[in-house]
């Protein structure tokens, strides 16, 4: 008996310039739940959704990455042309393609679509921000439009309630037409050739042509944008309010989470104090104290810390402020060789190397996108926060400075940011002076208008944070604890032993065989046993510690706070030393997998793996030595 | 289309030249001398699609440091920001006010 699979679902593909609102139409459509945000290029990976139509057709809808042309200058246009064009492996050419034009600003998008018409593909054009326009006091005659390019023309608000149902009724009438006419054949040649700079002028008279047919200019002009700028893009003033801002993000991450994370810390103390009170002591009972809270508590507990930061970041996205980030830091970047667009990923890399690598795909020239991510991962990501919030609370007195307006922790905290900043800026000088030298790529970037980020976007991306990191967690660290824990606890001491029992434990065994090699940057066995998982996830290293810690307490000892611990059993130097080696951190086996896949090269992640190790070797020495001759050891 | 861009060019003056609060209109674009890894025709290519392009009126609103670079431009309806290395590929009709 055969089967008869349902045909599968007609694909629409959503194309359109960089900051047209296409992904928060594509939330609209499918209520995906995914990052909408105001830079150009934000969208790097393909994102797919579906919905049921007015007519009760499922459709698939693939956000492609935005685009100027079909001719692709960087990684990710190459993504949309691909895709469009039927050229993309295992992915069919979309049945429909809609695109999506800023109705405030339409000169670019309409000259997309004149491209996009030689496809000879079902072509719908929504206008979307259409309330923006009419603000404006635009009036855009759509079926002027429509008749003037030959396809269907409709109004979208993308951020309203019922603001694409025109969208989606026009959609089952183009799948109607299509499916009576039988879909085109998959690999139909189309009329789609390069454009040359003839072809390009012919496109913008034809585009200017339709424009004075069917739109009026803005009656009034949105000038807030001109006016935020003057100041925010201000030589002086700008660049200042752009380090106020890193900054106070960086500030904010220690006082906006503390009470939380004072409030998580409490409520693992009390599940721990259940635990205790309530099972009988032997092996289960320390798992559950000793590994599982212990060592995932340690890690939850900063939740907070990365919530803020996404927080701030997400903002700056949507705000349309990144664009402005890059075009005040383009000169001075341009001073090691770095492209202003480098701001993006390497901004993003504070949250996580990973999706800031990502980002990266919107730098044209293979030697710029490099450079860029070889210094990705030395931008501190928010998995090294828990190591430095740990050593800086244990090791750096709680005492304002600056008359009171900066708490000395804080001011700790940035420098170290800086220090990873600083020497990124070096690595990329070395690189672009010598491997990687070439011009820079020429900028040519739009500057979005500036929107008022919605709140519900906001907590719909903080959400997905926090689920990531929860769920990561829950599962990739807790098992990762649970293994460490075991090592850390068999085989158990001799008859008579002298030192607490993980001593002479599987992790202490593998301590000890590590701590010559790391005993002249002043790590300890400890140390050494919460490096190895690290390598796994950075954020591990503290989980091991507490896990390490709370092992090898011998009981007299109430001390319940891992700081209290370490900074009872660590020296100075070696404080010191563990967070010039985090600045560096041999980044995790999450971060050289990814550039291995974006580079598509193994002997890359090589370098950055050995530059790394070495550079954190390096500064881990020099700051162990340095402090063991000014502090004594 | 170097030709014709090259004919109108000798009236003009370079877009990267400009201050700010100047108004023009551009007549033509060269590309020729302009340091780049580009291919030849292509930042030609990039300048149109980004809206700069014969007869579109322009006004440099913002710059940035140090040297005055980049620049944002105002093109029609929309800004771009680009380096004063890229603009001088554009060549400008200074409006006078």
């Amino acid at each position: 008996m055969t089967h008869h699979k349902p045909p599968p679902p007609p694909r629409i593909a959503l194309v359109g310039n960089p900051n047209c609102g296409k992904t928060a139409l594509f939330n609209a459509m499918t209520g995906a739940r995914q990052k909408v945000a105001n830079y150009a290029g934000v969208t790097v990976e393909r994102k797919e959704g579906l919905f049921v139509s007015p007519a009760g057709t499922r459709v698939k809808v693939i956000d492609l990455p935005g685009t100027y042309s079909l001719r692709a200058r960087s990684p990710d246009e190459e993504v949309t042309r691909d895709v469009v064009l039927g050229r993309m492996e295992d992915e069919e050419v979309p049945e429909a393609i809609v695109c999506v034009a800023d109705a405030t600003n339409l000169r670019l998008n309409l000259r997309l679509v004149l491209e996009l018409k030689k496809l000879d593909r079902p072509i719908i054009l929504a206008l979307n921000m259409m309330d923006e326009a009419e603000k404006q006091g635009m009036t855009i005659d759509a079926a002027e439009l429509s008749a003037a390019l030959g396809i269907p023309v409709v109004p979208t608000v993308a951020i309203q309630t019922g603001g694409v149902q025109a969208l989606l009724d026009q959609i089952d009438r183009t799948i109607q037409v299509a499916e009576t006419e039988g879909f085109a054949p998959v690999h139909a040649q189309c009329g789609w050739s390069e454009p040359n700079a003839h072809d390009l002028r012919d496109y913008h008279r034809e585009v200017e042509r339709i424009i004075a047919l069917s739109v009026t200019s803005p009656t009034r002009p949105h000038l807030a944008t001109h006016r935020i700028d003057t100041v925010l893009l201000h030589p002086a003033a700008g660049l200042a309010i752009l380090l106020t801002l890193l900054f106070l993000m960086f500030q904010a991450v220690f006082t906006w989470a503390r009470l939380p994370m004072e409030l998580i810390d409490g409520g693992l103390t009390l599940v721990k104090g259940l635990v205790d009170a309530n099972m009988a002591d032997g092996p289960l009972r320390s798992l559950l104290t000793d590994g599982v809270i212990a060592g995932v508590g340690s890690v939850v507990i900063f939740l907070p810390q990365i919530l803020v930061l996404f927080l701030f970041i997400q903002i700056l996205e949507d705000s349309g402020y990144m664009a402005r980030a890059a075009f005040l830091l383009d000169r001075l970047m341009g001073g090691v060789g770095l492209h202003g667009r480098a701001f993006i990923p390497l901004l993003s890399s504070f949250a996580c190397a990973v999706p800031g690598i990502m980002a990266a795909r919107t730098i044209e020239n293979r030697a710029d996108r490099i450079a860029t991510i070889m210094i990705a991962p030395l931008m501190t990501c928010s998995a090294r926060l828990p190591v430095y919030t740990l050593i800086i609370a244990a090791f750096v007195p709680q005492r304002d400075v600056l008359g009171g307006w900066v708490g000395l922790p804080g001011l700790v905290m940035f420098a170290l940011y800086a220090a990873g900043i600083l020497s990124g800026l070096i690595v990329a000088f070395v690189l672009k002076r010598t491997i990687l030298h070439g011009a820079r790529e020429p900028l040519l970037m739009q500057l979005p208008a500036y929107r008022l980020p919605r709140p519900r976007n906001v907590a719909l991306g903080l959400f997905e944070r926090a689920k990531a990191f929860l769920t990561r967690a829950g599962t990739t660290i807790f098992a990762l604890m649970v293994v460490i824990w075991f090592l850390a606890s068999y085989p158990g001491a001799p008859e008579g032993a002298t030192e607490p029992a993980i001593h002479y434990s599987i992790a202490g065994m593998i301590g000890h065989f590590l701590e010559p090699v790391l005993a002249p940057i002043g790590f300890n066995w400890q140390i050494a046993v919460a490096l190895v998982p690290g390598m796994a996830a950075r954020e591990v290293a503290v989980g091991v510690l507490g896990t390490i810690y709370a092992l090898s307490d011998s009981g007299d000892s109430l001390r319940s706070s891992l700081g209290g611990l370490l900074a009872a059993s660590w020296s100075l130097p070696t404080a010191l030393s563990l967070l010039a080696w985090y600045v560096f951190a041999p980044q995790c086996i999450a971060t050289l997998g990814v550039v291995r896949r974006e580079l598509n090269s193994l002997v890359w992640p090589a370098v950055m793996f050995v530059f790394l190790t070495g550079l954190a070797y390096l500064a881990a020495f020099t700051t162990y030595r340095v402090a063991v001759a000014v502090l004594g050891g | 289309m170097h030709n014709h861009a090259r004919h109108k060019a000798g009236h003009g003056v370079k877009l990267g030249s400009l201050g700010k609060k100047a108004r023009a209109e551009i007549v033509g674009l060269d590309e020729t001398g302009i340091a780049t890894p580009l291919q030849a025709g292509e930042l030609e290519r990039r300048l149109i699609e980004m809206g700069l392009v014969e007869g579109a009126v322009i006004e440099v609103l913002h710059e940035g440091f140090p040297r005055r670079d980049p620049m944002a431009v105002r093109v029609s309806d929309h800004t771009v920001a680009l380096r004063r290395a890229e603009a001088n590929a554009v060549i400008v009709q200074v409006i006078e006010e």
